[in-house]
């Protein structure tokens, strides 16, 4: 057994996790509750093991390096922070209905990783750029962020589909969406993944502005992936505000946590092949 | 601090901040997708004259980050904040600083989460007790004689009104550092080739030269790599020379620099050279020569007799890594061999043996910067955590708990208080202390 074969059953136990957190949802069946946390508890476990796995190879193989390195390994790691967060939450607010939401990003990311032809699954040795402490703690902090802002928007999907179907009828509870938590709830957590994303964002931004000063003496060079997660920055500093001072909530913080996951998203992944700068090591 | 014009009102607005975020977030775009500092030409070669021109005139290029209507919407967010802050700064002091024990009775009765009941004892000794009890649970009360009995008040977290206040002082001494750096520091680049020193790097933007006030010099250059070609690792041995005088050898990679006098040298490209350094010693009489020869040149060293040079060479790209050296003192025939870069090897003639090695010729590409607001940027970004953590997960808990004297020597007691954030944990943790400190 290899890592890569733990992680493409990783992808097949998120797509089934999918479809159970699925079901609870629409066809309303409990029973499966308990079945669906289980099942992505142990996926979870199986990527876990996956990532030690290709963590242990890399030494094997006498390159010795963190699996956080190129675009294979960060989607990879950004499917198991969402899914960590999401479980987290899940156990916080003991409601799975969030699941049917927040875990297919999960899937889609380890669909990607796994299926995409435009990346490598190759462990490849560090380019010097890359051999440093910072490494783990900027790639690590950086993707706590983007997995809160991941589900924040999946929260803020789910509220603006109650939203829609609440303006045309009475909430009814046997209706399908009168098994999503009241809108209070969705705003009240998608406000709160929101706050958790910005901190860690601001702590990835940081390292990473800390770690460019000690590879090439400038913390800040305005690269278009510094630029965007800035950008980012700015969209959730928006977001924030216009909740504390300007009582912002609903509808419009919900389109914000999508905006800001578009944001998210084009740091993340854009930059590195629409735009060309010093991130762009991790396009391949 | 609180001025009643209109202008200030502006600057203090939380619209005006919504504003120039926004703003910001979508003008940073441009300079993401125009790439920055090219030269003239390839900004014409790219997008054609006119467009490139407007582009200039934009100042889109070449360096659109630091022009004048960039700077200026930055320095307009650092206004926003200092106005904004001094204008809510003093309100949220007085609220730190408070004197709760003076909240109106009505107000307490009204407040939620609250809870009530009733003692047998009189207000002055279930007032010490309840005073004993909140202790014990971390509530350090203070006591006050009102209408018909006692208030307590107790709080937690007043400081963390202040974290928002971090935050938006953590950013201004960021920019502070950011303006520290860019007036008293400097950014430039050297290409030192190995065996030479200098005392002058060349500024990035300008390309002046910028003295250092000591020498640096490059003793030696090299580049491993990995099995599959790609670069492992570059190094650069350097030493720092004041009059001549070594004060410092360092071996440098990419992250991780040499300092010294506040400047730091970072490697970050090289350049091999067609050239070789050839080292020959005598055996015999340990005499050591040196020569930089170029590649299928012979070289006569001073010890009669002796040529070499350099006929073959085997590498990656420009990059060497074995060479077919051929060697003779004029005694019998000429030595051929191979040799790894770096390597040495003893040669054995007829009447003599010699060591030979050989090293491609390399210059280091170092960055060159000194920046004395690093640290300050650095202080900044600690307090926007501290603050961060401060004003999201932190909040002011408040306590009154007003003992009433009821007739029979008994009393009623209302306990109520509030949080300024997370007041659902709040509730829960007001209920559990009031089940705790009923018993008394």
């Amino acid at each position: 057994m290899d890592s890569s074969q733990l992680l493409g059953i990783t992808t097949f136990t998120y797509l089934f996790s999918t479809i159970l957190y699925a079901a609870i949802f629409i066809f309303k069946a409990k029973r499966l509750e308990t079945t669906a946390t289980i099942f992505t508890v142990i996926a979870l476990l199986i990527q876990t093991a996956g990532i030690g796995l290709r963590w242990l190879e890399s030494y094997q193989i006498g390159i010795g390096r963190a699996p956080l390195t190129n675009m294979y390994e960060s989607v990879v790691f950004f499917a198991w922070t969402i899914i960590l967060t999401y479980l987290i939450i899940e156990w916080k607010y003991k409601t799975r209905i969030i699941g049917a939401f927040a875990v297919p990003f999960a899937f889609l990311a380890m669909a990607y990783a796994s299926f995409s032809s435009e990346i490598t699954k190759e462990i490849s040795p560090l380019i010097p750029a890359l051999q440093s402490n910072w490494l783990i703690a900027h790639v690590v902090t950086c993707f706590i962020g983007y997995a809160a802002f991941a589900i924040a928007a999946a929260l803020g999907i789910m509220y603006l589909i109650k939203n829609t179907s609440e303006t045309r009828q009475s909430t009814n509870d046997s209706t399908l969406l009168g098994s999503l938590p009241p809108l209070k709830v969705i705003d009240d957590i998608t406000h709160k993944t929101m706050v958790f994303g910005f901190l860690w964002l601001s702590v990835g931004i940081i390292t990473g502005a800390i770690w460019a000063n000690s590879a090439w003496g400038t913390y800040w060079s305005w690269d278009p992936k510094e630029t965007w997660s800035l950008i980012t920055w700015f969209v959730y500093a928006i977001t924030l505000h216009a909740r504390y001072t300007r009582g912002w909530g609903g509808t419009r913080i919900a389109w914000l946590a999508l905006l800001g996951f578009i944001s998210v998203m084009f740091t993340y992944y854009g930059v590195n092949f629409l735009l060309s700068g010093l991130h762009s090591y991790g396009s391949n | 601090m609180k001025n009643n014009n209109s202008i200030w009102d502006f600057f203090a607005s939380v619209k005006l901040a919504l504003s120039t975020l926004f703003i910001l977030s979508i003008t940073s775009i441009i300079g993401t997708i125009i790439p920055q500092k090219e030269t003239a030409q390839q900004y014409i070669e790219r997008y054609g004259e006119a467009t490139a021109n407007l582009f200039q005139i934009l100042s889109f290029t070449p360096d659109m980050y630091s022009s004048v209507w960039f700077q200026s919407l930055l320095g307009l967010l650092c206004l926003n904040i200092i106005i904004c802050s001094l204008d809510r700064f003093p309100g949220v002091w007085r609220q730190i600083k408070a004197d709760n024990l003076n909240t109106p009775l009505n107000r307490l009765e009204k407040m939620t989460p609250q809870h009530q009941w009733q003692s047998h004892n009189p207000p002055e000794s279930i007032a010490s007790s309840l005073k004993s009890s909140l202790s014990l649970s971390g509530w350090k009360a203070e006591e006050r004689a009102v209408d018909n009995g006692i208030l307590l008040f107790a709080q937690k977290g007043a400081i963390t009104r202040t974290g928002v206040y971090i935050v938006h002082v953590s950013i201004l001494v960021i920019f502070v550092g950011a303006i520290i750096g860019s007036t008293f520091g400097f950014k430039g680049s050297v290409m030192l080739p190995e065996t030479r020193a200098t005392d002058k790097i060349y500024a990035f933007d300008t390309q002046k030269p910028i003295d250092l006030g000591f020498e640096v010099r490059c003793d030696r250059f090299n580049i491993e790599f990995y099995d599959n070609g790609m670069p492992k690792s570059y190094r650069s041995q350097l030493t720092v020379l004041e009059n001549g005088k070594v004060v410092k050898e360092k071996a440098i990679v990419v992250n991780d620099p040499l300092v010294h006098k506040g400047i730091t040298f970072y490697q970050s490209s090289y350049q091999p050279y067609q050239e070789f350094m050839l080292t020959i010693t005598n055996k015999k009489t340990g005499v050591s020569e040196t020569a930089f020869v170029s590649y299928q040149e012979q070289h006569s060293f001073k010890e009669s007799g002796l040529r070499s040079g350099i006929i073959n060479a085997e590498g990656r790209g420009e990059n060497i890594s074995r060479m077919k050296i051929w060697f003779t003192d004029d005694k019998g025939e000429p030595s051929l061999f191979w040799l790894d870069d770096g390597e040495q090897v003893t040669v054995e003639r007829t009447t003599n043996n010699y060591t030979v090695s050989a090293k491609q010729m390399y210059a280091t590409g170092l960055q060159v910067a000194k920046d004395p607001g690093v640290w300050t940027v650095y202080t900044g970004c600690f307090m926007m955590i501290l603050g961060l953590i401060v004003a999201f997960f932190m909040s002011h808990q408040r306590i009154w708990l007003y003992i009433r004297e009821e007739e029979g020597n008994k009393s009623s007691i209302l306990m109520a208080g509030n949080a300024n954030k997370n007041k659902a944990g709040f509730e829960s943790t007001l209920q559990a202390l009031a089940q705790r400190i009923k018993k008394v």
